[in-house]
């Protein structure tokens, strides 16, 4: 047993010294491997061959150029040798973004730049191990990027700007459209002309031996021209399903169109093998079929881009550029080199590019692109703002939070794309049936070509032929599994916009069978913020002063009470006095001195305690009833207002629960508040039912006992202190305040704070379930009728036979027809809420 | 010639059950070996359209979307609650940890490309 030592290059990290321990220790006859990342060398044990080892380390991406490990190792971000050649198939210059995993330490990042340095054309490359990218700036191609990565230990994958890979996506579209589009018309101007021969009574029967026979034979090699062409994809698609042991729809159309051509040559070339009557040909069938399918496909393809309108809209609101506040001066910068901590200044009319907090500037910014709430919302500095929403007249500076995939914008993408593929319960049946769908169909055509074999009419042979071919095309399992996701595309889409974001498979569906609505109190119902209610001035005093001087009071203090008194005063236009000897009284109230009067403002008991003579019980009562909390305002020795502070219900709370209610859905308002309180809200809100005094922890049992009454619980929350509740939920809605909700929370997230978000969501999902049993009762009736139809069912009664033409025709039409309905969705409207404003993309 | 017919017929028929249905072992399984698998989608077919796995083992698979045509936008793992949006022409990369052993059925929308991840 011997000992050698090989030269490494650019291992830095554990994660290196495991990879390279790996590789080496797959060689015959290693016993042991020991990295040493400081002398860049690898000392192996036992009698491996040199060449053998060398090989291993190149593959894992760690060779020296130099075997001998005295040879001073190149650092590992050596620039690339200028000597390398740039490809030709990308122009010079291009940016492209690599997203890498597996990379965890520092080092990993210079392994990994020295590895993108290594592949010709790439001029500069940095790796972000923040956000696990690599930006690689040059001409080198994507693939040669990717393998570099991975020989190197890791893997990487190209990413994409999402919007540009979106019209990537229509282009090719486009493209394969007008593909279908000409192999439509090539093969029906075959079709046509022998068709309609047919019609006006040209002789479609083969007389051997006679000039027809030639004929026909030149109209089988145009015909098998058409099964070779425009028909090409169909055959390719059905022989490689076939030697994977599946079928599809390409088999049932190769086969179909396969059959009717080969019966109909057969005849042209040795018509004596059948009986006379039978020698008819069905010439037309095959280009006719081939060119009604690729038509369907066409009109499918056109009818499909509309439904992931949504996120094209999505896509779209992204800024292309931010202007940046550099130590240089302002610079206009494309969105993706902005970072985190950035300065950014957005002017009045602009996009704003990237999640941010407002460093300066007052705004109102439009966030309906993204909540679904029609009005403005007012920023100024401390306030965050949301990449894609839009700035109104003011200019602001904000200093950038989150970047790239983290903003609330890519996420609220993402998350729709994720939930456009869901699959709810419903479509469960389709799927199993979709899945044996073709075999069977095959089946169905043997059996049907048997049956008239021993049972039906002269020629038999030609309405074998004809029976089975037509059953071949008719039946489409596309409309089949179309059904299902065709209509969830849309409507999530369509939720999406209204700020109704549907993350779990089977909210979809179980929103629409909820029937009872448990929503949390504190910031569902309520603003979730204390604010002046009422202001009550005792005689010979006025309402003004009493808010104007409590809000001097208040001026210099941080409680939320008295963030309410400054924000009321505020509204009113009224302005504050300053005062001196301020004091806090923990939990009593808070005093202090105005041009050497006293002011206090508290609570009763603590006046009282201060030998006051308080009154106004009249009004405190009122107050109570109302929910408020009651606060005097002592001037000297006379009380001389009462101001009610409450934490107000949403302005259209009532009307949102009303909408519930008119469904018979059971409204239950869940608090930890006192009953009192709790029935004061509840009576303003109008909801049937007031759980009060629950802890936070028992929420979630209080949704199970209500699922145990057989009820289907939907429960309402801010996402954050309800999350256990909203779990337990059969569908929990996470309630939003703008941008900033927790999206992950739950499994519809509402982005407005506004209820009539649930009832929307509900009518949505409501509205979808009906498109999607429309779809599926179709799909189900179509193939269930067309099927029998076409085998001949109606023959023995009737005389009626479809042709294959015409199977050809419902086929294609059949599956249109469930993608349009569909889209019928877009135009749905969730009634009684006068919704969001359709918001267009051209922001950018 | 009757008899000759009838009995052809039913000989297809059984061959179709037998080839669809019966006789899945036959297709060529990829099985996971830590690397990641790439599938290419085209002409209707995931090639390879068997994977095998151990139950709790990770599995990477990079689906090769050459295919334009809407079926193959997507790809759906059933049971898994799993789907991806594939671009054409580029490797998307889909990342599961089946936990429990079994077969699950991977698919596009309509259900026309079909595969079948088998879980130890």
């Amino acid at each position: 047993m011997n000992s050698q030592t090989l030269a490494i290059h650019g291992a830095t990290c554990q994660h290196c010294v495991k990879t390279i321990e790996k590789a080496l220790g797959a060689v015959a006859g290693v016993r042991e491997v020991h990295v040493d990342l400081q002398q860049q060398s690898v000392t192996v044990d036992g009698n491996a061959d040199r060449g053998a080892l060398r090989a291993a380390l190149e593959d894992a991406g760690y060779a020296a150029e130099d075997d001998e490990p005295d040879a001073p190792p190149p650092p590992p971000d050596s620039p690339p040798p200028p000597d390398s050649p740039p490809t030709a198939d990308r122009p010079d210059d291009q940016d492209l973004s690599l997203s890498v995993t597996g990379a965890h330490c520092a080092s990993c990042v210079r392994t990994i730049e020295g590895a993108l340095h290594g592949v010709p054309g790439v001029r500069e490359a940095s790796m972000n191990l923040a956000n696990h990218t690599a930006r690689v700036r040059g001409s080198a191609r994507p693939d040669d990027l990717v393998r570099a990565v991975q020989n190197a230990g890791y893997d990487a994958a190209p990413v994409r700007d999402p919007a540009r890979a979106e019209d990537d996506r229509e282009q090719q579209e486009r493209q394969l459209y007008r593909k279908l589009v000409r192999q439509t018309s090539v093969a029906l101007a075959v079709g046509l002309p022998i068709m309609l021969w047919g019609w006006f009574g040209g002789t479609m029967t083969v007389q051997a031996g006679t000039a027809s026979q030639w004929g026909w034979g030149a109209v089988s090699v145009i015909t098998f021209l058409m099964l070779a062409f425009p028909g090409r994809h169909f055959f390719v698609g059905a022989w490689k399903a076939f030697r994977h042991h599946n079928a599809n729809m390409d088999t049932l159309i190769a086969v179909g169109t396969g059959a009717a051509w080969g019966y109909s040559t057969l005849v042209v070339i040795a018509p004596n093998l059948l009986p006379e009557m039978a020698r008819h040909v069905y010439f037309e069938a095959s280009p006719m079929i081939i060119g009604l399918v690729n038509l369907g496909l066409a009109l499918e393809l056109r009818a499909r881009g509309k439904t992931g309108a949504a996120v094209k809209r999505l896509l779209n609101l992204g800024a292309k550029t931010a202007r940046r506040l550099d130590d240089d001066g302002e610079n206009d910068v494309p969105v993706e080199e902005i970072r985190v901590d950035d300065r950014l200044r957005v002017r009045p009319g602009e996009t704003i590019a990237v999640d941010g907090e407002v460093l300066e500037g007052d705004s109102e910014v439009d966030e309906s692109m993204l909540t679904g709430e029609p009005m403005p919302v007012v920023k100024s500095a401390g306030d965050t703002v949301a990449a894609g929403t839009l700035n109104g007249s003011g200019t602001l500076v904000y200093r950038a939070t989150r970047v790239g995939a983290d903003t609330a914008l890519a996420r609220i993408i993402d998350l729709v794309k994720k939930a456009q593929g869901a699959k709810p319960p419903i479509g469960r049946l389709a799927d199993t049936v979709a899945g044996v769908f073709v075999p069977t169909i095959l089946l169905i055509a043997v059996a049907t070509a048997l049956i008239w074999y021993n049972v039906g009419p002269q020629p038999v042979a030609a309405y074998m032929v004809v029976a089975s071919v037509t059953v071949l095309i008719i039946a489409c399992p596309c409309a089949l599994g179309l059904a299902t996701p065709m209509s969830v595309m849309v409507a999530v889409g369509k939720a999406a916009e209204s700020g109704i974001l549907i993350r779990q498979d089977a909210a979809l569906q179980t929103a629409a069978e909820l029937d009872t609505v448990v929503l949390d109190k504190t910031g569902t119902i309520t603003e979730g913020r204390p604010s002046v209610t009422r202001v009550t001035a005792a005689d010979g005093q006025d309402q003004d002063t009493v808010l104007r001087l409590a809000a001097s009071l208040e001026a210099g203090s941080e409680h939320p009470l008295a963030r309410a008194i400054l924000d009321a005063a505020e509204q009113r236009g009224l302005k504050t006095a300053t005062v001196s000897d301020f004091r806090a009284v923990n939990g009593k109230g808070v005093s202090a001195r105005l041009d050497g009067t006293l002011l206090r403002l508290g609570n009763r008991r603590w006046l009282e305690q201060e030998g006051l003579a308080v009154g106004l019980e009249d009004a405190a009562r009122q107050l109570s009833e109302e929910a408020a909390t009651p606060l005097f305002l002592a001037r000297d020795d006379t009380v001389i207002g009462v101001l009610g502070v409450a934490d107000r219900i949403k302005a259209d709370a009532a009307e949102a629960i009303a909408r519930l209610r008119d469904r018979d859905i059971q409204v239950v308002m869940i608090t930890g508040d006192i009953q009192a309180t709790a029935d004061a809200i509840a009576r303003q809100a109008g909801v049937d039912r007031v759980l009060a005094e629950v802890l936070p922890e028992d929420k979630a049992r209080e949704v199970e006992k209500l699922q145990n009454q057989g009820r289907k619980v939907a429960m309402v929350g801010d996402g954050i202190n309800d999350a256990p509740a909203l779990a337990q939920a059969d569908v929990g809605f996470a309630i939003g305040t703008g941008t900033d909700v927790a999206i992950e929370s739950a499994s519809i997230t509402l982005m407005s704070g506004s209820l009539h978000g649930v009832a929307d969501a509900m009518a949505i999902s409501r509205a979808t379930l009906r498109n999607i049993k429309q779809n599926l009762f179709g799909a189900f009736i179509y193939n269930s009728l067309g099927v029998p139809v076409a085998a001949g069912l109606l023959y023995p009664f009737t005389g009626w036979l479809l042709s294959p033409v015409i199977a050809g025709a419902a086929m294609s039409l059949s599956s249109v027809t469930v993608v349009s309905n569909a889209n019928r969705l877009r135009f749905f409207k969730p009634r009684g809420h006068h919704g969001p404003r359709a918001q267009t993309g051209d922001h950018s | 010639m009757s008899l000759l017919i009838n009995v052809t017929g039913l000989a297809l028929m059984a061959l179709i059950v037998w080839w669809f249905w019966l006789s899945s072992k036959g297709r060529p399984a990829k099985r996971a070996s830590g690397g990641a698998i790439d599938i290419v989608v085209e002409d209707g077919v995931y090639e390879p359209s068997v994977i095998e796995a151990d139950a709790g083992e990770t599995l990477t698979l990079r689906f090769d979307r050459r295919d334009p045509s809407p079926c193959a936008e997507q790809v759906v793992f059933h049971k898994l609650d799993v789907s991806r949006t594939l671009p054409v022409g580029e490797k998307t990369t889909v990342t599961l940890t089946p936990k429990t052993p079994g077969t699950y059925r991977f698919t596009c929308q309509m259900q026309m490309y079909q595969g079948t991840l088998i879980v130890h």
